[in-house]
């Protein structure tokens, strides 16, 4: 299993919650100092090459007019990470196709990190979560198929090497596509994808061999979907077994109530406060959740999760923390509760965490728990041929 | 009685109700409500309505190709086309009377009287400038105060409504998106094509709309040339929802 370790970079530094209707979309940005803000870009970049430094692999993603992500150009932080670390690799995850709206941009730009990094690139994408409708204007009852659009371009563009190509879809209209520079990976960097309930998307990502991830949702919930991504995959011819990634929050520390500590601030993600409006934009979900919205039954995707005990998140294995052995158990439980993962990416600060606590995570983190992980076997293929191998 | 009408390839809903001479009735994107209003019952006492509902609203359906009220008035054309009507009156509320004026200023000929309720449609300002208000950005209980005089109109009770009726209204809410949310709410192209529209047309505005207000509404009929533009006391965006009264007797007055 491979580690990735992760922060939104957050801007914590806001009034009393009371004080404000929403962290996010039209928070105004007269509360944001760019001096704080200076500090708090070098400190998480700084903590990345800690990150690196201790054999982890690196994950960066990306939100747009929000305190809780100050990432709001996620190929700029993977490029300065290209430059600054040298072992692990790293991951975007991702791309907002949909939201971005110019693919082929987007395919240089993920070629020429990868060139710079000697290809250690991931190559992540996204359709962008409810709120990031509104930075962008993108028609929310259109994103998933401005992301699968993108994507197909994206991939064409990276493995053309003989002249240039057509495309006149629907999205994106070009006569002489014909990228420079090409990948360093050849095809071109591993895909990822990430999902939250999308079966037909999951089985798309799965057709076309990507890894597929997900985020903060409970150890039942992410076997379904792994389940769904496996037989997919199997159905489809790829070879191997494929790859799964989940995102819980992270937290090591000597003591079990050190590490509780620690959690309790890594969930001022989790609680961020957020106009209703955002979070459930018209269509972004299909017809039968807005019939239970419309019902008073469903506020938007996240919110059942995250309005619950820590307790609870805990058992779900929404947060893992605790003392290197305890958190270690609570890893290879859920490896067992979803049927496997690759991929282990981990939320390590969010919120105040401050930067000496930060290391502390990671350092004990990449020492004690991460040797004990790293050789659990990668997510097994379900087809005998291959078993075989 | 709703029949299914094939129109490029879709099946349109197409509801005919009352007796008399023909009437379209194109409806707003709060169509699941006016289906069962006073207000359309009133008017039915006095015309045939013909009631289509739009790809993706009702049991219309919605292929992907459909994106905004551009297609769907060439979609209408195509249904009265095989309903054969022609030179009819035609009354639009809101997202049904921008697509009412998309239908004219493509074919001129198509309606004999126009009355229009609060349409979305053209943008009268400048880049910096809102004319209409973002119900999609800003808070719900805010969106409610712009769009009703009465915010009461805006409480609606699905918990005993059948579950096949809230699919409806919720379809409904994301096609009216799908339509209208880039451009916001209006196309570029359409005041510069307001003056082949030469028949009467009349447009009537809630007087507290806070969605479209007056001046909008009036800069709008301004475009028309000859048109008329009386506003209703007490009501929001939906005029004929909060005072169905007073808008029938301006719309019989104006169609007769």
């Amino acid at each position: 299993m491979d580690a990735w370790y992760f922060t939104e970079m957050p801007y914590p530094h806001l009034p009393p919650l009371d004080e404000i209707t929403t962290m996010r979309v039209s928070l105004p940005s007269k509360l944001y100092d760019p001096k704080i803000g200076a500090d708090l870009y070098n400190r998480y970049l700084d903590e990345y090459m800690v990150a690196d430094d201790e054999g982890l692999n690196m994950m960066v993603n990306e939100h747009h007019q929000t305190a809780t992500c100050l990432d709001v150009a996620a190929p700029l932080s993977l490029a300065i990470l290209a430059r600054q670390t040298s072992k692990g690799r790293i991951c975007i995850l991702g791309n907002p196709v949909a939201n971005r709206g110019d693919p082929l941009r987007i395919a240089e730009e993920m070629a020429m990190i990868d060139c710079i990094s000697r290809g250690r690139v991931n190559a992540g994408f996204v359709r962008g979560v409810p709120y990031e409708i509104f930075a962008a204007n993108t028609n929310p009852t259109q994103t998933v198929e401005r992301l699968w659009e993108g994507i197909d371009l994206i991939q064409k563009a990276w493995t053309t090497h003989d002249e240039p190509f057509n495309f006149e879809g629907r999205f994106t209209q070009r006569r002489a596509i014909n990228l420079w520079p090409r990948p360093y990976q050849d095809p071109h960097p591993p895909i990822w994808l990430t999902g939250s309930s999308d079966l037909e998307g999951i089985s798309r990502a799965a057709a076309r061999g990507f890894v597929f991830a997900t985020f903060l949702q409970p150890h039942a919930k992410v076997k379904e979907l792994f389940t769904a991504y496996r037989a997919s995959y199997r159905l489809n011819g790829q070879p191997g077994g494929g790859g799964t990634a989940f995102m819980p929050l992270v937290y090591v520390a000597d003591t079990e109530a050190e590490a509780e500590a620690g959690m309790k601030e890594l969930l001022w993600y989790m609680v961020a406060k957020t106009e209703p409006q955002y979070r459930n934009p018209p269509g972004y979900v299909p017809v039968d959740f807005n019939v239970k919205a419309l019902q008073g039954a469903y506020s938007g995707r996240t919110d059942a999760m995250r309005s619950q005990t820590l307790e609870f998140q805990r058992e779900q294995g929404v947060v893992m923390y605790g003392t290197p052995d305890q958190v270690i158990a609570q890893i290879k439980r859920f490896y067992d509760l979803v049927g496997g993962f690759d991929h282990l990416l981990m939320m390590m600060q969010a919120g105040f965490l401050d930067h000496k606590r930060t290391c502390s995570n990671i350092k004990m983190f990449a020492r004690d728990v991460y040797p004990a992980i790293r050789d659990l076997a990668r997510t097994k293929p379900l087809d005998l041929p291959a078993a075989a191998e | 009685m709703a029949e299914f009408v094939t129109v490029q390839g879709m099946q349109i809903e197409v509801e005919r109700r009352g007796a008399g001479s023909p009437l379209l009735v194109l409806l707003s994107e709060e169509a699941a409500y006016e289906g069962s209003s006073p207000f359309l019952a009133e008017l039915a006492k006095a015309h045939e309505l013909i009631i289509p509902q739009a790809p993706g609203f009702g049991r219309s359906q919605r292929p992907d190709w459909v994106s905004n009220p551009d297609d769907i008035a060439y979609i209408y054309l195509d249904l009265l086309d095989k309903l054969g009507l022609k030179n009819i009156p035609v009354l639009g509320m809101s997202l049904g009377g921008w697509i009412a004026v998309e239908m004219a200023v493509k074919d001129p000929s198509v309606f004999s009287k126009m009355a229009l309720v609060s349409p979305f449609g053209v943008k009268i300002g400048g880049p910096f400038d809102r004319d209409i208000q973002d119900i999609w950005t800003l808070h719900p209980n805010k969106v409610a105060e712009l769009k009703w005089y009465d915010t009461d109109f805006n409480k609606r009770d699905y918990s005993s409504t059948p579950e096949d009726e809230v699919a409806i209204v919720a379809r409904d809410l994301e096609s009216f998106a799908r339509f209208c949310w880039e451009p916001y709410m209006h196309n570029p192209k359409l005041k510069i094509r307001l003056p082949r529209i030469k028949v009467p047309v009349l447009f009537v505005w809630g007087d507290n709309d806070g969605v479209t207000t007056t001046t909008y509404g009036r800069a709008y009929s301004e475009q028309v040339k000859g048109a008329k533009f009386v506003s209703v006391p007490k009501a929001g965006h939906y005029p004929h929802i909060e005072q169905p009264a007073a808008v029938l007797q301006h719309v019989n007055a104006f169609i007769g």
